[in-house]
């Protein structure tokens, strides 16, 4: 008996010390092939008709091209697109476009495809940003490399939501399978997919631009974070696009292995207020709260003070920005007086948030300060997103919530009192209108207005920005650090 | 024996059908609108309900469960509510990955326990038996997916021997995927190990104590011998219905490993389809978890009666 036994357990450190010997546990390697770590995986490859940030954040740039782009430090540049100009009346867009453009099918880059793609946006996409395209009338073919966009009315929204996926350039003998085969201009093609692990981009030999440094770039999904920490410190993969908690950046600091790049995002987390429900409709409550709100404490908590303390709804990478994040100094003192003076007493309000790290660790600590001014605050936490968009988002049925918006310019949303902020303000609807028809300079001038206008209303309170960290094998270099578009732009990416 | 059969599989099939009944009723009352989630914020009210007629969630209760379960008995799971591709196919991809995991750790389970679990037993009162079944109960106390994230950071984070986790099919990298499935079948199979050492134990004990194992003894056969050829195949018996249950505890387990580990299989899809109110690719995983756990049940009892003639009766 004790014979067989020892054969087992012989058998069984076979086993495991046999399948380890010595290599080394990375995906597919060469000097030419990288590996790039997210959380959220595509539902499928069709951004058309499924919504998401997974999809752009895989294709936008990469496999599909626009006709102009957003640079990492926000300004909308040229791509498919050599150069446009904008005719007085701010409604005529001319957009002379870069010549011997193939797509990945082999069909040639034409005027005729920019028509297609931009009015196919109204037609046949059926996800809720197509609305950006609502302002296009029509569409002119003046020359194969000459597209014409006329405009109901003017708007720089369009033209920046141009750098978004609504602006993705398709062929009209491409779109047959979308949600399996995309076909675009970009400097990859999608090679293969493995649901709930993997896709694989592969160099689009075609390309009109630049070759891309890496041939082969595999996009590995890993929903849990400290999987994703685990795969890049295993060799599982080279990169993390974005590391979505703060204590796991100590374990790669201080290691020569990798390098962390950190910048900034479009990602407010804000705590939001019910502007319509009473007591929160009294401009006085609101201020209180957000004397009450120590930010660089919830900073500190929540993503080990990196990140950018903001004071509206606007980040630095915004032409408008403006740094406000000191109106409203920590003044526990001036938050009780407030609250005296719009006679509210034994306030309790429902903290209702999304079941998401960052948004519990920083309910408790508003749950703390808020509890220091004498306001008592019952967290509830809803499943994400189904639970949070059904009841706080449609239903509006909350006082207070915490949450990450990602969008780019969403301060938009404060023009429109369906929004669940409730907020309601004739002057920020102006100003919002007014600056999407005016030239760039009155643009700015009037957002400008609208993000001092929020900060005085405390139309909600901003939190911090969301921190950019991105952290790669030290042989990676190239990254942008901040994360200002739809895209995971994997084109500027290198060896070192 | 026939009609104990029959009846057996009356038994499964009624128990599919209200396991199937329960489901969709979970699934019904379950907060949040598959519509709304497939749309995202910005989502108008006229395209919220043309995309809830699209699923079909706007009909009746009865009229949904009837088409779903209509479509099932004709192998068509319907179409998942945010990739709009065919279900049957996916869970028959991601059945795969999950029955490698299931089947690795059970045999990684029975190597361990097997051999120790007998061990423990014939020398029940010396030290070392002692000693084993003492540590047997420290690793039943241990979650499966603690120990994997034990494991993983021994042998892929500190030692980078292995992957910390992914999947690599065996047709397509058949040293990869060994790789691959070793630290997840471990921690599936090492927690699982402790649990049947302890039922192999006393199985192994009680088949020590039988008039028939003394009469073998008494024919002059070692302790050793006397138990191979005559206890094991008695001993068995118990041990096999646990490991039936066991099996059901073994595809929990897995749901779990496969997060830790990152492999897609069903379990993985489950947390993904239930995050994304996926509704009908929910129903589809959890009829087939379920079924499995009835079919297994349903092999343990037709296996019991084929070990034990006693039990065979009429």
């Amino acid at each position: 008996m004790k014979g067989r036994i020892h054969a087992a357990a012989l058998a069984l450190l076979l086993v495991v010390s046999g399948c380890s010997a010595g290599s080394s546990a990375s995906v597919a390697s060469g000097p030419d092939t990288l590996s790039v770590g997210f959380t959220a995986e595509p539902a499928s490859f069709d951004f058309t008709h499924a919504d998401g940030a997974a999809i752009p954040q895989a294709l936008l740039y990469n496999v599909y091209e626009g006709l102009v782009k957003l640079d990492a430090s926000g300004h909308v540049v040229p791509l498919l697109a050599k150069s446009w100009t904008i005719s007085p009346d701010r409604k005529t867009y001319d957009f002379q476009l870069q010549p011997g453009v193939k797509f990945s099918n082999g069909a040639p880059f034409t005027a005729a495809d920019v028509k297609f793609s931009l009015l196919r946006v109204k037609t046949d996409w059926t996800i809720s940003v197509k609305s950006a395209m609502d302002v296009v009338d029509h569409v002119d073919v003046v020359s194969p490399e000459h597209a014409r966009v006329v405009l109901a009315k003017p708007s720089n929204g369009w033209l920046f939501s141009l750098t978004s996926r609504i602006g993705a350039m398709f062929s009209p003998t491409g779109v047959a399978d979308l949600a399996n085969k995309p076909v675009g201009t970009g400097p990859y093609e999608v090679a293969s997919r493995r649901r709930g692990d993997s896709i694989v981009l592969q160099e689009n030999p075609a390309y009109w631009g630049r070759k891309p440094a890496y041939r082969t770039v595999v996009l590995k999904y890993i929903a849990d974070p400290t999987a994703l920490n685990n795969a890049l410190l295993s060799n599982g993969i080279d990169v993390i696009s974005s590391l979505t908690s703060a204590d796991s950046i100590l374990q790669f600091q201080g290691d020569t292995r990798f390098t962390v790049v950190q910048g900034t995002t479009n990602s407010e987390v804000t705590l939001a207020f019910n502007n319509k429900r009473a007591p929160l409709n009294d401009t006085r409550v609101r201020q209180a709260l957000t004397y009450a709100i120590d930010r660089k404490a919830v900073l500190d908590l929540v993503f080990n003070g990196r990140g950018t303390l903001i004071g509206s709804m606007v980040p630095p990478t915004d032409p408008w920005y403006e740094d406000l994040s000191k109106v409203y100094p920590y003044d526990p003192g001036k938050a009780k007086q407030l609250l005296a003076q719009a006679s509210v007493k034994n306030l309790n309000l429902r903290l209702r948030i999304p079941n998401l790290p960052y948004a519990v660790s920083a309910a408790q600590v508003v749950q703390s300060q808020l509890a220091e001014v004498g306001v008592g605050t019952t967290i509830e936490t809803l499943d994400f997103p189904a639970v949070w968009l059904k009841q706080v988002f449609t239903d509006h049925d909350y006082d207070l919530s915490i949450v990450q918006h990602v969008e780019a310019r969403d301060i938009t949303t404060f023009g429109k009192p369906s929004y669940y902020w409730g907020y309601d303000s004739k002057r920020v609807q102006q100003l919002l209108a007014e600056a999407d028809s005016g030239t760039t300079e009155q643009q700015v001038a009037d957002m400008k207005l609208v993000a001092r206008q929020l900060n005085t209303d405390a139309a909600a309170d901003w939190l911090f920005l969301f921190p950019n960290v991105i952290v790669a094998k030290t042989k990676v270099t190239g990254f942008a650090p901040n994360q200002v578009s739809e895209s995971f732009d994997l084109t500027g990416l290198r060896p070192r | 024996m026939t009609v104990k059969v029959l009846r057996r599989v009356l038994i499964l099939v009624v128990s599919l059908l209200v396991a199937s009944i329960v489901v969709f009723l979970f699934m019904a009352v379950l907060p949040g609108d598959p519509a709304q989630v497939a749309l995202g914020v910005n989502a108008t009210p006229a395209l919220l309900a043309k995309t809830r007629a699209e699923f079909g969630i706007d009909q009746p209760l009865v009229t949904q469960y009837l088409r779903w379960i209509g479509g099932v008995l004709h192998g068509d799971f319907g179409r998942s509510y945010v990739t709009r591709d065919a279900i049957g196919p996916q869970l028959l991809d991601r059945l795969g990955v999950t029955l490698w995991l299931v089947g690795a750790g059970m045999v990684v389970a029975l190597v361990i326990a097997v051999p120790v679990g007998t061990f423990a037993a014939v020398r029940h009162r010396k030290p070392s038996g002692v000693t084993v079944s003492g540590l047997s109960q420290i690793g039943v106390a241990i979650p499966a997916f603690l120990a994997g994230i034990i494991l993983v950071q021994i042998f892929a984070v500190q030692l980078r021997w292995l992957p910390s986790g992914g999947w690599t099919p065996p047709d397509q990298n058949l040293g990869e995927f060994l790789r691959g499935l070793v630290l997840p079948a471990l921690s599936l199979g090492l927690v699982q190990g402790a649990v049947l050492t302890r039922y192999v134990r006393s199985a192994v004990l009680d088949t020590l104590g039988q008039d028939y194992l003394r009469t073998a003894r008494s024919k002059g056969l070692l302790p050793g011998q006397a138990l191979f050829r005559h206890g094991l195949r008695n001993a068995s018996v118990p041990v096999v219905t646990v490991l039936g249950l066991q099996l059901a505890t073994l595809l929990i387990g897995a749901v779990v490993v496969e997060r830790v580990f990152v492999l897609p299989g069903l379990g993985s899809l489950l947390l993904d389809a239930v995050s994304s109110r996926d509704l009908l690719t929910v129903q589809g995983i959890v009829l087939v978890l379920v079924a499995g756990v009835l079919l297994v049940n349903f092999v343990v009892d037709v296996l019991y009666t084929v070990l034990d003639p006693r039990l065979r009766g009429s």
